[in-house]
């Protein structure tokens, strides 16, 4: 009797890219459903422009390269970027930016440098970095979370629907109502005029753990690192090396100086602490290789979120951070390659 | 006994092995007739030494080495040599010399066979010299001439011996079965292996998913004991019976790249190898027949059948009741290192620890390969500490440099990363290639060195005769002037 035959192995296990990149998308429905709660129903906005926009660059680009778009396109990695920066842009980002911006993501940041896997950028953090440097003004525009009652979920809501259609509606909004400084903007100006530590947390935008509505955006973050910890899909390396990266030095800061530091517990629940820790850091594409090169890497995404939170001019810093230590990966992976079994330990 | 140290990567696989061990151990009939590849696994096919129309008794040598001459291939069964001819083989292209032997019945034995009473106290360089014309091999897979790792071992004092009872890879138990059914045989092979190496220690390596094994092994330990012998369980993981893995984890002792085991003072055999040996001693019959595996939802009855050398592979699985439905694959080995057969009428070889008739159920579509989207699950589970997804950039490339300086010749081919790889790359397949592609350029790189040697050396030869004839001229020619002036 005769049998087909075939290379080994035979079997192997039901991994796929598609069902990771599910699986991120589902460890984000902890923080979009926090976001929505804290920041009104921009972020839905958002999601509804950033993916379309994605899957139809992502089918021009690969349709441009010569690609068969089919199975590419429902490996699902195109959604993880969109969704990604939709996460991290103001819920009140007019339409055409956020377009904008996830072009860039999907056509700049990943297919120019040759599409799934060859990306050695973040794309997200590509696509956020160009919004911002672009229009520093609209990207920066936060609405104040809806934490003390001081407005309702419905005006916030006709204000982000007039936002996202900016330039089509007649109406201006009343911003000043409605946005206002961010918990790290707040400290980073309350700093820079000589206000006390106690003052600053006094306001407002403050929380019992971070920025007020931020740090359950960050909880929330967490859950879903957590839960991708759990599925093998993350390994502890980076997120805890990005969180150590920027919780020591703030630690020691607050220790030397309470005055003009905040401390650990408010820069882990503040901005894009854990979103980044958990999501973006994380992405394997552009990360560091081995176990060893993702410490280290992830350490020092965290000490330069640290470094521009607290010296930087942007208040937060998690989307430099990122794509300066992406540009690092070669040298990392250069001095972290692990030692082969059977080889001299150096 | 010691629990081992912890394994480092590798896999935790549903085993697959229950069903296959709950039968004892078969003997499966002798062939109608005999199909026996001079190739039996190893890569280093054996030159015949019988000729169609012979007649040759169960055990006469019908193979020798090429180069050393021993005797390393015996027949099966008594019978008449139908032919010696190319045919559908379990090694190297797919096609290979084989002897076919049609079986007359009688089970003559050759009388030359004798029962080596004296081996425990014979001279180690003898008793080698007997294993080399016993044709027994390693039995873990790998069938590698038993006597010339033993030779080597000894030549280099080895002085540890570790027998590999792991058997990790999903499906095969024909060690289990013989650990638990044969432990005093297995028990008297260590003996007579550390005789022959001249070690001092023995280790049996079982996984710890076998307590029936080690029972049965502790059971034939108490009744013999030996204080050279230990007994050891080890983490069942996959690749745990690798070879290098297990050396590692039995003596802490990781052997060097690009060298062998017993140049650190190791040697390590398949359990069913040292049963082998013990087998030859008690009964001087060479190695002519093997236990294996029959496996997989493709096949009636699974079990393990004790079966002669050149058995039809159709034929074992007659004996386990015949196929169920129409299997998909037939797999010489396990799931995840084993050959894809062509055809069932290829004869059993040393080689084969196992053969699966895998249905569906039993395999995983492969899918579309996808780009590396490098996650790093390959360099998590690689026992050899290599980053695969760097690995296979470089061999994908053609850098055949850059993927040695990845540690290429140190992949164990264990096909972890495969496993693993959500992009469905066929990574121990690329690999292999990368292998066999530096292989082939060393052998030009040599070739072409050789070559530019002969040629330099031609020249100057060349050169060196032109000067001598000058010189020769000259001198005929100062001479004729010296004789004119005169």
């Amino acid at each position: 009797m005769r049998f087909e035959t075939a290379a080994a192995p035979h079997v192997i296990a039901g991994f796929t890219v598609p069902r990771v990149m599910f699986q991120v998308l589902l460890a984000l429905l902890p923080v979009s459903v926090a976001h929505v709660l804290v920041f009104g129903p921009g972020l839905l906005l958002q999601l509804a422009i950033a993916c379309p926009t994605a899957l139809a660059c992502e089918a021009v680009a690969l349709r441009w390269r010569g690609h068969a778009a089919g199975s590419f396109l429902r490996d699902g990695s195109v959604l993880v970027t969109a969704a990604l920066l939709a996460l991290c842009v103001t819920p009140l980002l007019p339409w055409w930016l956020t377009a904008a911006g996830v072009a860039a993501a999907v056509l700049l940041g990943k297919h120019a440098f040759g599409g799934l896997g060859q990306n050695a950028f973040n794309p997200a953090m590509v696509g956020y970095a160009a919004l911002l440097v672009s229009c520093p003004a609209e990207m920066t525009r936060w609405p104040l979370p809806l934490v003390d009652g001081a407005h309702s979920w419905g005006d916030l809501a006709t204000l982000t629907v007039h936002s996202f259609y900016a330039g089509t509606s007649a109406i201006v909004p009343p911003w000043d109502a409605y946005t206002g400084a961010t918990a790290l903007d707040s400290l980073r100006t309350g700093l820079g005029q000589r206000y006390t530590m106690g003052e600053i947390l006094a306001q407002p935008q403050f929380g019992a753990l971070g920025g007020a509505g931020f740090q359950w955006i960050n909880v929330a973050a967490l859950l879903g690192g957590a839960f991708l910890l759990a599925r093998g899909i993350v390994r502890w390396h980076i997120p805890v090396a990005f969180l150590a990266g920027l919780l020591l030095p703030a630690a020691v800061a607050h220790g030397l100086d309470p005055g003009a530091n905040a401390g650990p517990l408010f820069h882990a629940f503040s901005g894009a602490t854990m979103l980044g820790a958990c999501f973006i850091a994380t992405d394997p594409v552009s990360a560091a290789t081995s176990d060893r090169g993702r410490v280290v890497y992830g350490f020092c995404i965290g000490l330069l979120v640290f470094l521009i939170r607290r010296w930087g001019v942007y208040p937060d810093g998690v989307a430099f951070a990122v794509l300066l230590m992406n540009a690092a990966v070669p040298l990392i992976d250069r001095y972290t390659v692990p030692r082969i079994h059977g080889h001299p330990r150096h | 006994m010691a629990s081992a140290s912890a394994f480092p990567a590798g896999l935790r696989l549903p085993a697959h092995k229950s069903e296959a061990l709950a039968p004892a151990i078969a003997i499966a009939p002798a062939p109608s007739q005999a199909i026996v590849s001079l190739d039996q696994g190893s890569g280093r096919a054996a030159l015949p030494c019988v000729e169609a129309g012979e007649r040759v008794r169960v055990g006469t040598a019908i193979g020798i080495d090429p180069e050393t001459r021993n005797r390393v291939l015996h027949a099966p069964v008594a019978g008449v040599i139908r032919a010696v001819e190319p045919r559908v083989s379990a090694t190297g292209t797919g096609h290979g010399l084989c002897v076919v032997i049609d079986n007359d019945g009688t089970g003559d034995r050759d009388p030359a066979l004798e029962p080596i009473d004296d081996a425990e106290r014979m001279p180690a360089p003898q008793w080698i010299e007997c294993l080399a014309n016993s044709g027994v091999v390693g039995l873990g897979g790998a069938a590698f001439p038993t006597a010339v790792k033993l030779a080597a071992a000894l030549a280099r004092e080895a002085t540890h011996l570790v027998l590999n009872g792991a058997e990790c890879e999903p499906w095969i138990c024909c060690d289990d079965a013989l650990m638990r059914a044969r432990a005093p045989r297995i028990l008297l092979g260590a003996r007579l292996l550390l005789r022959a190496s001249g070690a001092g220690h023995c280790t049996i390596a079982v996984e710890d998913d076998k307590p029936e094994a080690i029972a049965a092994l502790k059971a034939a330990f108490s009744s013999q004991p030996d204080e050279r012998i230990t007994i050891r369980a080890v983490p069942a993981v996959y690749p745990a019976g690798a070879e290098r893995q297990l050396l590692t984890t039995i003596t802490g002792i990781e052997v060097p790249s690009g060298s062998v085991p017993s140049q650190s003072g190791l040697l390590c055999q398949n359990v069913g190898t040292a049963a082998a040996v013990a087998d030859f001693a008690v009964t001087g019959e060479p190695c002519i027949r093997r236990i294996v595996t029959i496996n997989g939802s493709g096949v009636v009855r699974p079990g393990n059948l004790d079966a002669l050398i050149g058995t039809p592979i159709a034929e074992l699985m007659a004996h386990c009741g015949g196929y169920r439905g129409t299997p998909e694959r037939l797999i010489a080995g396990g799931p995840l290192t084993g050959r894809a057969l062509p055809d069932d009428g290829i004869g059993l070889t040393k080689a084969m620890n196992c053969l699966v008739a895998a249905s569906t159920l039993d395999l995983a579509p492969r899918g579309a390969e996808m780009p590396c989207i490098r996650c790093g699950n390959c360099a998590n589970v690689c026992p050899a500490g290599l980053l695969p997804q760097q690995l296979q950039r470089s061999a994908q490339a053609g850098e055949l440099e850059q993927a040695g300086a990845w540690g290429l010749l140190d992949c164990i081919e264990c096909a972890c990363c495969d496993y693993v790889c959500p992009s469905r790359i066929p990574l121990t397949q690329r690999f292999c290639e990368a292998k066999s592609a530096l292989a082939a350029r060393e052998e030009r790189l040599r070739r072409a060195g050789d070559a530019r040697w002969r040629f330099e050396r031609h020249q100057a030869r060349l050169q060196a005769d032109a000067e001598a004839e000058r010189r020769a001229f000259d001198e005929a020619r100062r001479r004729a002037r010296n004789d004119g002036a005169s």
